[in-house]
């Protein structure tokens, strides 16, 4: 297993209160798996991302990436964040290659890797641009490019897309499902829109609200491209849509 | 006008912009010429009506021209020389030792909750309070005002800049993190160019402060500088070479002001990228 997950539970102590953020959560993904976390806000799903990452340490149980445990961020798992976070000092070609530079890759190859990513991504135009200079949605094709040009197994996306209008939101979509057909990374993702998940996913683990574990996963028998408007994308999205709106209902009690 | 992409939109901005910029150009120098030529007026009818002696309100010529007196005798650069070379010293060790322990103190909390402390409690203090306390100790001579320099400017640019580390987006780091940033990588890479538009923003208040307190000190047995001129004209009724010098020192402390706008514009290039 590329990333394991025992036993997971986190608690957080807010105002001399502990609240149960995630659940005895065990979580298996292979290697080059795109698995989507879905489920309502306060589900604890950002929280088992963070954690995977190393940003926040469990308060039980463990996180193995290739069988060893996780104890801090690294280079071997890119992160894609909600709000974009790049550097905004840094070009667009200054903020992809952040992290080559920091492995001392000779500046011949950086300048051919930045290309191939900003080329993979559609910005080879803007390479000299500083990130006040773009849209959010150029903003997170530079941070998915930085992710990417660093050469990491698995990448981490925390609502990459939750932040952009519908219409750029699908094409980012549709792009990200082109590189993951040509980069073959191993993907978790966590998105609160279904039609998201069911595009981009292998595998969809749907999580319960607070405290958060799993409810229920869906290993998604669809082709490699797929087509939004097919019988079977549709028939998945609405059963996951009644699996998650017990969960929203749950919260609303 | 229909602009439907950013780089529209920033054409549109470069192109928009001159001549606007150019309106409020002629605005500026427009009102310098209007109070120029008030005081002049001033000076002029006081000059002729003599209402009381037009020693006291000397016009922009006379000023000048006491200006250009003491360039002919040779003193006035002396005397500008010896005040920005205590400014120029004292306002850099000021800044070495704000920066040093400001990123020291922004860093790392156990030494913010060493030195901040101290710190609060002198910096409400008015320097020129302590002043006298400089020349108790260390002399009237040029070590007194060049350390009293450094003592004014340190407070700004210490709190600034640890403003500048503690301020920074956890997010930031924690991108670089994920890229493989180790904590010496993180300091330089990260923290430092993100605390850069606020340690410029204290270097300018130090070089502002910087002329602020030079002249008291200068008052006080200094025997050059632009502080003695006034001190000087002061004793001898020499009012144009009092209002003199507060022009130059007004002159030095815009030209000290540009020099740092004029850095930053260079350094944080990327916020008003064009």
């Amino acid at each position: 297993m590329k990333i394991d997950v025992r036993g997971l539970s986190r608690t957080f102590v807010a105002a001399g209160r502990e609240t149960p953020a995630l659940l005895d959560v065990d979580l298996e993904v292979a290697e080059h798996e795109f698995v989507c976390l879905l489920g309502p806000s306060g589900c604890g799903k950002s929280t088992l991302l963070n954690i995977v990452a190393g940003f926040l340490r469990p308060s039980a149980g463990e996180v193995l990436v290739d069988g060893r445990p996780v104890t801090g961020p690294g280079a071997d798992r890119g992160v894609v964040f909600q709000e974009y976070v790049l550097f905004p000092w840094l070009t667009v070609a200054g903020n992809v290659e952040f992290g080559l530079q920091l492995k001392g890759t000779p500046a011949s190859e950086r300048r051919a890797i930045v290309a191939r990513y900003l080329e993979l991504v559609g910005l080879a135009a803007h390479a000299e641009k500083f990130p006040v200079q773009l849209s959010g949605g150029m903003k997170q094709r530079v941070a998915i490019a930085r992710a990417l040009a660093n050469s990491p197994e698995i990448i981490l996306m925390d609502e990459p897309f939750g932040a952009l209008d519908a219409q750029t939101r699908e094409v980012l979509q549709d792009e990200l499902g082109r590189i993951q057909r040509v980069e073959h990374k191993t993907v978790l993702f966590v998105t609160h829109s279904i039609r998201e998940a069911v595009y981009l996913a292998d595998r969809i683990v749907v999580m319960t609200s607070a405290p958060g574990r799993i409810k229920q996963v869906f290993t998604l028998k669809l082709p490699e491209i797929r087509d939004r408007f097919a019988p079977e994308f549709t028939h998945y999205e609405s059963e996951i849509t009644r699996v998650v709106k017990e969960e929203v209902a749950k919260v609303h009690e | 006008m229909l602009l439907s992409s950013v780089s529209e939109m920033m054409e549109w901005g470069v192109r928009g912009a001159p001549a606007t910029r150019r309106a409020a150009l002629s605005w500026r120098v427009s009102s310098l010429m209007a109070f120029l030529a008030l005081w002049s007026l001033a000076g002029g009818l006081v000059e002729a009506t003599r209402p009381f002696n037009p020693l006291f309100l000397p016009a922009p010529w006379v000023v000048i021209g006491a200006l250009l007196e003491l360039a002919h005798k040779g003193q006035l650069w002396v005397h500008v020389a010896a005040t920005l070379e205590r400014v120029a010293v004292g306002f850099a060790a000021g800044a070495v030792l704000a920066l040093a322990l400001g990123l020291l103190a922004g860093q790392i909390r156990a030494v913010r909750n060493v030195v901040e402390p101290v710190i609060e409690l002198l910096r409400p203090i008015p320097p020129l309070a302590v002043l006298p306390l400089f020349i108790v100790w260390v002399g009237i001579g040029e070590a007194s005002k060049v350390g009293f320099i450094t003592y004014a400017t340190f407070f700004p640019m210490f709190v600034t800049t640890v403003h500048g580390v503690t301020q920074i987006d956890g997010r930031l780091l924690r991108a670089a993190q994920s890229l493989g940033a180790r904590p010496r990588h993180l300091f330089l890479r990260v923290i430092l160019p993100a605390a850069l538009p606020d340690v410029l923003t204290g270097l300018r208040l130090g070089v502002a402060l910087s002329f602020f307190v030079i002249v008291i000190s200068e008052f006080v047995g200094a025997e050059s500088g632009l502080g003695y001129l006034i001190n000087d004209g002061r004793n001898f009724f020499l009012v144009p070479q009092m209002l003199g010098a507060a022009v130059l020192l007004g002159l030095l402390g815009y030209a000290g002001n540009a020099l740092v706008r004029v850095l930053e514009r260079r350094v944080l290039r990327w916020q008003h990228p064009r």
